[in-house]
């Protein structure tokens, strides 16, 4: 085992309270005292995540889009001007997900953002897929990254940074904004309004300070996991992986078919299950009773068996929620194996929370 | 580090139990296992009247991270149940030693006790 790799943020993380533990390699914060405060904090004001683990990657060469159109399944062609952003997964040649990704149109070419877990066999696989193109890939580790998140986490930004305060309320979701070597995009993992910054590394505890100055409470990756789980977004490696097809994992909106003749890695793959008929889909699972709901429980449906990729208790809704793959007939309710004791759940269509407030029926 | 009460006994399964003046015993979980947890939002407690061995699961502790069971340290009768902390399940987490309590029981042999772990043989197990 090699140490755990530090992100430029680790000694803000320290003076602030954080209890630190090993993620994919890196030693990153799981909460600074509470994981429900927190998570109540990003629902109601503003809170701040340091997500520097993850990998950026700047893309160019003459042939950068032709290459992204073939190595993701979303269509970089979508991507009408500088900093508007694009959600995909990119596949293996059996249509499962390698990674899931955010790719960003910028000055130079692209920039795409990669999960921390899986950047080792991403960056193999690109590079092997880069064969005959002309198309240079740069890893940023001289960027810091921190995803500012809740409904006040917007002005709380521009209160600190008031000289960009009009571009960056200006920014629609799904775009970014560069300013010199900083970057600041409306996405996030939560369900929430906020920004994900990329910020040089040497400035990324200065800017940390004053967002907290400001009222923004850091947040650790417990958090980070409910959020996401309310809003109904995947992690990778739990809701899905190479073994899973995007069409089984919620992610059908994620894959661009047109123009036909695109032939994206996986494309194949993905037409043949169609026309096979896929057997299994996501949906969201609801306990109202007693109880918490956890990544691995069998979920039975009429004799035939799924299973929750991803479970908790939500701290919004105050009951248990989860992310399952289930028989592609599975009706209004399912159940759950819930440590021996088969226990009735209802099927809803995701996510569960956006802006703070319930949303399935 | 963990707060570990010297007047109690504890188990290594992280229980906490306090030999009461009426010679029953209260139960609870121990601030290091609250912390290990993490954030608590259901508990499940034993019936009153139930007859429990010792090391028979007598509960479930629910965090946002994980289930865990609870067990009876010593054998004997469940007295009574913490009726507050199923309603406000954090009290495990913010009082563990005190409103956090889970259940009392009355020992089936009130010896039993003196076999349990003192605050200092149950600090050295956790490394505090």
């Amino acid at each position: 085992m090699t140490a755990p790799q530090r992100t430029p943020l680790y000694e803000a993380h320290i003076a602030s309270g954080a209890k630190m533990v090993d993620f994919a390699g890196w030693e990153m914060p799981i909460h600074y005292g509470s994981q429900l405060k927190e998570h109540e904090i990003v629902r109601s004001d503003a809170g701040m995540f340091d997500v520097s683990h993850m990998t950026v990657v700047d893309i160019s060469g003459s042939d950068a889009k032709s290459w992204l159109q073939k190595l993701i399944a979303n269509d970089v062609a979508k991507l009408g001007f500088e900093g508007k952003a694009l959600y995909s997964g990119m596949l293996n040649d059996d249509g499962g997900v390698v990674d899931d990704l955010i790719v960003y149109l910028t000055a130079t070419g692209y920039r795409m953002v990669i999960n921390a877990g899986t950047t080792k066999k991403d960056l193999a696989w690109m590079d092997k897929q880069s064969a005959g193109f002309d198309v240079q890939l740069q890893v940023r580790r001289d960027l810091a990254m921190l995803a500012v998140q809740g409904p006040t986490a917007i002005a709380k930004v521009c209160s600190v940074k008031p000289a960009l305060a009009e571009q960056i309320q200006a920014l629609k979701v799904f775009q970014g904004l560069p300013s010199s070597d900083w970057f600041y995009a409306r996405t996030g993992y939560t369900g929430e309004d906020g920004l994900e910054i990329m910020i040089p590394a040497d400035q990324a505890i200065t800017f940390f300070n004053e967002l907290k100055a400001a009222g923004v409470a850091p947040i650790g990756l417990g958090a980070r996991d409910t959020l996401r789980l309310e809003a109904g977004m995947n992690l990778y490696g739990h809701d899905m992986d190479e073994t899973v097809s995007p069409l089984q994992a919620g992610m059908g909106w994620t894959i661009a078919w047109n123009p036909e003749e695109r032939d994206f890695i996986g494309r194949k793959a993905l037409e043949a299950q169609k026309a096979a008929g896929v057997p299994m889909k996501q949906v969201g699972l609801v306990l109202e009773g007693r109880g918490v709901l956890r990544e691995g429980q069998k979920v039975v449906v009429d004799g035939a068996e799924g299973i929750i990729t991803s479970g908790t208790f939500s701290p919004t809704l105050k009951h248990s929620i989860a992310i399952a793959r289930v028989p592609a007939a599975t009706g209004a309710t399912a159940q759950v194996d819930l440590r021996g004791t088969l226990t009735e759940v209802r099927v809803v269509k995701m996510p569960f929370v956006r802006n703070g407030k319930k949303v399935f029926e | 580090m963990s707060n570990i009460p010297a007047e109690l006994k504890y188990v290594s399964s992280h229980e906490w139990l306090r030999l009461e003046a009426d010679g029953s015993v209260t139960v609870g979980i121990t601030e290091h296992a609250q912390e290990l947890l993490g954030d608590i939002v259901f508990v499940e407690l034993p019936a009153v009247g139930a007859n429990l061995a010792a090391d028979e699961q007598a509960g479930v502790v629910e965090s946002v991270k994980a289930a865990s069971d609870v067990y009876a340290p010593i054998a004997g009768e469940i007295l009574e149940v913490n009726a507050e902390l199923e309603a406000n399940p954090e009290l495990a987490n913010s009082e563990p030693y005190a409103a956090g309590w889970f259940f009392k029981i009355k020992p089936a042999n009130a010896a039993d006790l003196d076999g349990l772990l003192d605050a200092a043989t149950y600090a050295a197990e956790i490394g505090a």
